[in-house]
């Protein structure tokens, strides 16, 4: 599984932290998403497919 | 595909909600997502406008570019409202595109998850002294006026940076900022006199910065390319306070009502407030309180299914009907409080969604753990027939809610 984040559509709503804190953080600079890993183990599928259909910019794509 | 002028009858927006049921969306809306083709609605502003009622309509149309905000949030419902007023400097809630994203990128940095959870502890503080403050003055108590109202405009005022002397007539003024109902002369000079508070308070912070969010807003802009302006300030500000205030307010007062009115799902949050993280995406999602949608305006042509949106056409997204699409949110017309609905469209969605979710989330999910745990025999002071809503106002709740317990 790979996880690609666009930061240019991300409007920092938070919503992928809640759903997979292991994943995604955000920059205390401007509050934007960012991946703590592009390749999180498999037991982060279901979090990180929550992250992805709650994120209101559609940033999140996930592949593999 | 199919024009505009071949489109099904036109019929009128629904605001009214069934007889005996204040927790529900209009009836029309359930046979509206039914229907194959885009419902055509006529609205109180002097415009009709497609309605977007099923869930996926709502989100792929508030995720869509091409829709301006420029009307936001529901002037379709206002009286005879000019929808093409020139967009005012700052308001976050009109613009579209980079000019959105320029004043969105300096505030999201004070409403990420890890900030708003630092919040937690204050917030809980605050609660914790209103119980004790409605405990000591013993029931009946208006539970709206003396706990519900309180929590989100402290928590907004310290945000801000609001001395603590000005925070109840703050209270006060944006209360009927957020009404529909107030005489159109007080409004005018109310939102007068909150803008020219406002406006002190900036410069105030622009003269003495200190740990506040308005401060590190004009620093942030400072260091930016195009620095805000005085009246950009001045309406962001405007805008937090009014968001951050009455919506958390008419959350914890109509959950209440709700929850009381559900006396098993209350039972069980009361024995187990681990279920309060699950139970407040519920309640937002039953309770849709931005009830009668968002407007949005088609900049250009939008292929929409086998129908094609013009250019100029006006829509609203559903977001209370969405909330309710039982292929989404199976009975969905039940409180299930271990439903955790975390799609659910109650903060919008697309690149306006609501960027207080993670306040308001810390602000309720306290309520919801600290509330009916300390007050365990929470019951209305007045039969439930009794208790008036505010049906038209652009975020629902109760206008009071008089409350008593065991002493």
């Amino acid at each position: 599984m790979r996880i690609t984040l666009d930061e240019e559509t991300c409007i920092g709503a938070g919503q992928c932290v809640l759903a997979a804190p292991e994943v995604f953080d955000q920059r205390d600079s401007d509050g934007i998403a960012v991946l703590l890993t592009e390749t999180p183990e498999e037991d982060q599928r279901a979090a990180v497919a929550d992250a992805a259909i709650r994120c209101p910019a559609l940033a999140i794509r996930i592949t593999g | 595909m199919t024009d505009t002028s071949s489109l099904p009858t036109t019929r009128a927006f629904p605001t009214a909600r069934p007889a005996g049921c204040p927790f529900d969306p209009a009836e029309d809306y359930a046979r509206f997502r039914t229907e194959e083709s885009l419902t055509r609605v006529s609205c109180p502003a002097g415009i009709d406008a497609y309605l977007l009622s099923s869930y996926d309509e709502v989100r792929a149309l508030l995720n869509d570019p091409r829709l301006s905000s420029r009307a936001a949030v529901s002037t379709h419902v206002v009286l005879d409202r000019d929808l093409d007023a020139p967009t005012v400097p700052g308001s976050i809630l009109h613009l579209d595109g980079p000019a959105h994203a320029r004043l969105r990128r300096m505030l999201t940095p004070e409403f990420t998850v890890k900030r708003m959870q630092a919040l937690r502890e204050y917030v809980r503080g605050l609660i914790d002294e209103r119980i004790d403050a409605i405990l000591a003055k013993g029931g009946p108590v208006d539970l709206y006026q003396e706990f519900a109202l309180p929590i989100p405009s402290l928590v907004i005022c310290e945000l801000l940076g609001v001395p603590y002397a000005d925070r109840d007539r703050f209270q006060a003024q944006s209360s009927i900022l957020v009404s529909t109902d107030a005489a159109p002369e007080l409004m005018a000079a109310t939102s007068q006199e909150v803008q020219q508070y406002i406006a002190g308070l900036v410069m105030t912070k622009m003269a003495e910065p200190a740990d506040d969010l308005l401060s590190r807003l004009i620093q942030r802009g400072n260091e930016s390319e195009t620095p805000l302006t005085l009246e950009e300030l001045i309406v962001l500000g405007l805008s937090l306070l009014v968001a951050g205030h009455e919506t958390t307010a008419n959350m914890i007062g109509l959950s209440t009502l709700a929850l009381l009115r559900n006396p098993e799902q209350l039972a069980a949050l009361r024995e187990d407030p681990s279920l309060a993280e699950s139970a407040v995406e519920e309640m937002l999602r039953y309770l849709s309180i931005v009830q009668f949608g968002l407007l949005r305006n088609a900049t250009e042509d939008i292929e929409f299914g086998d129908e094609t949106i013009r250019a100029g056409e006006w829509l609203v997204a559903a977001l209370a009907s969405g909330n309710r699409d039982e292929s989404v949110f199976p009975n969905a017309e039940k409180i299930d409080l271990r439903r955790n609905p975390t799609t659910h469209l109650a903060f919008g969605f697309g690149a306006h969604q609501c960027i207080g979710q993670q306040l308001a989330r810390v602000e309720l999910q306290e309520v919801f753990s600290r509330l009916y745990q300390r007050i365990p025999t929470l019951r209305l002071a007045v039969p439930f027939e009794e208790i008036t809503f505010k049906d038209n106002a652009l975020a629902y709740g109760v206008r009071g809610l008089p409350v008593t317990w065991d002493a």
